[in-house]
C-alpha cells in the first residue's frame, strides 16, 4: 500500500540551516548534512533543501552543502531556492540532488518546468507554490513571500502540473512556522485540482495536525522543518502515532 | 567491476553513490566495450520509454544482451526493468528486450498518476535479490507505467492494481523501485546484487 510521506525540510541560508517563523526571524538549526541524515535515521521519507536566501554570489555554498549531504543520504533528496534556469537545475542534479524545487522562476517563466522536466523527467521537478489567503481565494506569492502574483493558486497550480510538473509543494503562507495546523481546505482544494501528488506546508505542530491534513486536506505527504529541527515532534514518534490512527505510513523503516 | 549505463536517462550519479558505499567498485560509461568489460551490469533510468531508444543506436543494446545472455548479472532500475519486457504503452515504437513478457500499461484512472512514495513489497520466496529483505518492506517509487506480475516475479506491490515490482529470471534482474533510493532496505537489495 502506498503510504504517506513525512518529509523534513532544512531551510539553508549561508551553509547552515535556519528556521524562522512566517519567512522572518532566522535562528540557527544546525549543519545540512549532519541534519539531513539525523532526520532519515528518524525515519523522514525524504528530504528537501531550500536554499532560502538564494543569491548568485552563494551558489557554490550550496552545491557544497548539496554535495556533502547527498553522500550519505539514501532517501530522495530535493533542493530548492534561487533556481532560475536550466543550467542552475542541472548543477544541483550534478551535485547530487534527485529533485528540484522551483518558485518564482516557474511563475516568471512556466515553459521552465517543461524545459527540466524534458532533461531530467517530470519526477524531479517540484513546483513551489507560496500561497496566502486574500478576498475570496488564495494568491500565489513569490520570492520568499514577499511579492504577490496576482495568480490563483488552485488554477497556477493546474497550469503547472499541464507544463510537466512531478509534484506541487504547497506552503499556506499563513501558517507557516505559527505551528497552528495545516491549511487544509486550501490542501484538499489542490489535491483535488490536479492528478500529481501533492506535498502539504505550513502550520505542522502536532500529530493531530498531521491526520488531519492527511485525511481531511487529502495531502499526498506533508513537510515540516521547526518542529523536527527543534525536537519539539520526534518523526519516529510521529509515525507511530499516525500508524495508530490507521494513516499508511513506512512504519518500522 | 560494476558497468552502470550511460545513456542520457536521468541522473545516475545516486545509483553509483549507492554502489560506492558498499564498496563495490563502479563506473558510469555509455561505451559498448566497458560494458562488455564489466562484470556486472546496471541498466538505471527514469523518463520516457522513447529514451531507451538511444540503447539501439549506441550500439549498447548488443553489448547488454551478449552480456545477459552470456550469464553476467543484469539489475533493470525502473525504466531500466521495463525495458526488460516487451515494450511499453507509453512509447509502442520502441522494442524492449523481451525477456519477460508483457508490456508496460498505464495505471488505472481511480489512482494518481504518477505513483510516487514508498509503497510495501509482497516478496515471492527464494528470490536472490531479495535475500533477507521481510514481507511488506518498503520502497521509494516514481513512475506512470507499470510491469504486469509474471511468473518471474520476486516482488509485487499494490497501486490501484498488482504490478511487478521486481522480476528474477536466472542473471537477470529487475525493480521497479528505487534501491539506491529506498534506505536500508534499498541498500541490502544492492547489496545483495554485488553479492550474486
Amino acid at each position: 500500500m502506498l503510504t504517506k510521506r513525512i518529509i523534513a525540510c532544512l531551510d539553508m541560508d549561508g551553509g547552515r540551516v535556519v528556521k524562522g517563523v512566517r519567512f522572518d526571524n532566522l535562528r540557527d538549526a544546525g549543519d545540512p548534512a549532519e541534519s539531513a541524515t539525523a532526520h532519515a535515521r528518524d525515519g523522514a521519507d525524504e528530504i528537501v533543501l531550500l536554499d532560502i536566501t538564494a543569491t548568485s554570489g552563494n551558489r557554490r555554498t550550496l552545491l557544497d552543502a548539496v554535495r556533502s549531504t547527498a553522500r550519505s543520504l539514501f532517501v530522495p533528496f530535493t533542493v530548492g531556492g534561487g533556481i532560475r534556469q536550466l543550467q542552475d537545475a542541472a548543477a544541483v542534479f550534478e551535485a547530487g540532488a534527485d529533485k528540484i524545487a522551483i518558485n518564482s522562476a516557474a511563475v516568471r517563466d512556466p515553459a521552465l518546468i517543461g524545459k527540466i522536466a524534458r532533461r531530467f523527467g517530470s519526477q524531479a521537478v517540484v513546483v513551489a507554490i507560496d500561497a496566502r489567503k486574500v478576498d475570496g481565494g488564495f494568491e500565489v506569492f513569490v520570492a520568499g513571500g514577499r511579492v504577490p502574483t496576482g495568480r490563483e493558486a488552485i488554477r497556477w497550480a493546474r497550469e503547472a502540473a499541464a507544463c510537466g510538473a512531478g509534484e506541487i509543494l504547497l506552503t499556506a503562507m499563513d501558517r507557516d512556522g505559527t505551528q497552528s495546523g495545516f491549511d487544509c481546505a486550501l490542501v484538499r482544494e489542490v489535491a483535488e485540482a490536479v492528478s500529481i501528488p501533492v506535498i502539504a506546508s505550513g502550520g505542522a505542530g502536532s500529530a493531530r495536525d498531521f491526520i488531519e491534513v492527511f485525511r481531511d486536506g487529502r495531502a499526498d505527504a506533508a513537510l515540516a522543518a521547526s518542529i523536527f529541527h527543534f525536537g519539539i515532534e520526534n518523526i519516529a514518534q510521529l509515525k507511530r502515532e499516525l500508524h495508530d490512527a490507521s494513516i499508511p505510513v513506512r512504519w518500522p523503516c | 567491476m560494476i558497468a552502470i549505463v550511460d545513456y542520457g536517462a536521468g541522473n545516475l550519479h545516486s545509483v553509483k553513490k549507492a554502489f560506492e558505499h558498499l564498496g563495490a567498485e563502479a563506473v558510469v560509461t555509455a561505451q559498448p566495450g566497458t560494458v562488455a568489460a564489466a562484470s556486472k551490469i546496471v541498466l538505471p533510468g527514469v523518463g520516457h520509454f522513447s529514451s531507451l531508444q538511444a540503447l539501439n543506436t549506441t550500439g549498447l543494446e548488443e553489448a547488454l544482451l551478449q552480456s545477459a545472455s552470456a550469464g553476467k548479472p543484469f539489475l533493470g532500475i525502473c525504466l531500466g526493468m521495463q525495458w526488460l519486457f516487451e515494450g511499453s504503452e507509453e512509447c509502442l515504437e520502441v522494442a524492449g528486450a523481451g525477456i519477460f513478457p508483457g508490456k508496460c500499461r498505464q495505471f488505472p484512472s481511480s489512482v494518481k498518476s504518477p505513483h510516487v512514495g514508498w509503497n510495501s513489497l509482497a516478496v515471492q520466496e527464494g528470490s536472490r535479490l531479495l535475500r533477507g529483505i521481510a514481507q511488506d518492506s518498503f520502497v521509494y517509487y516514481t513512475h506512470s507505467f507499470h510491469a504486469p506480475v509474471v511468473t518471474e516475479t520476486a516482488a509485487a506491490s499494490e497501486y490501484g492494481l498488482r504490478f511487478a515490482g521486481a522480476v528474477e529470471h536466472g542473471n537477470i534482474f529487475g525493480v521497479q523501485f528505487h534501491p539506491e533510493k529506498s534506505g536500508d532496505v534499498g541498500l541490502s537489495i544492492l547489496k545483495n546484487f554485488c553479492e550474486v
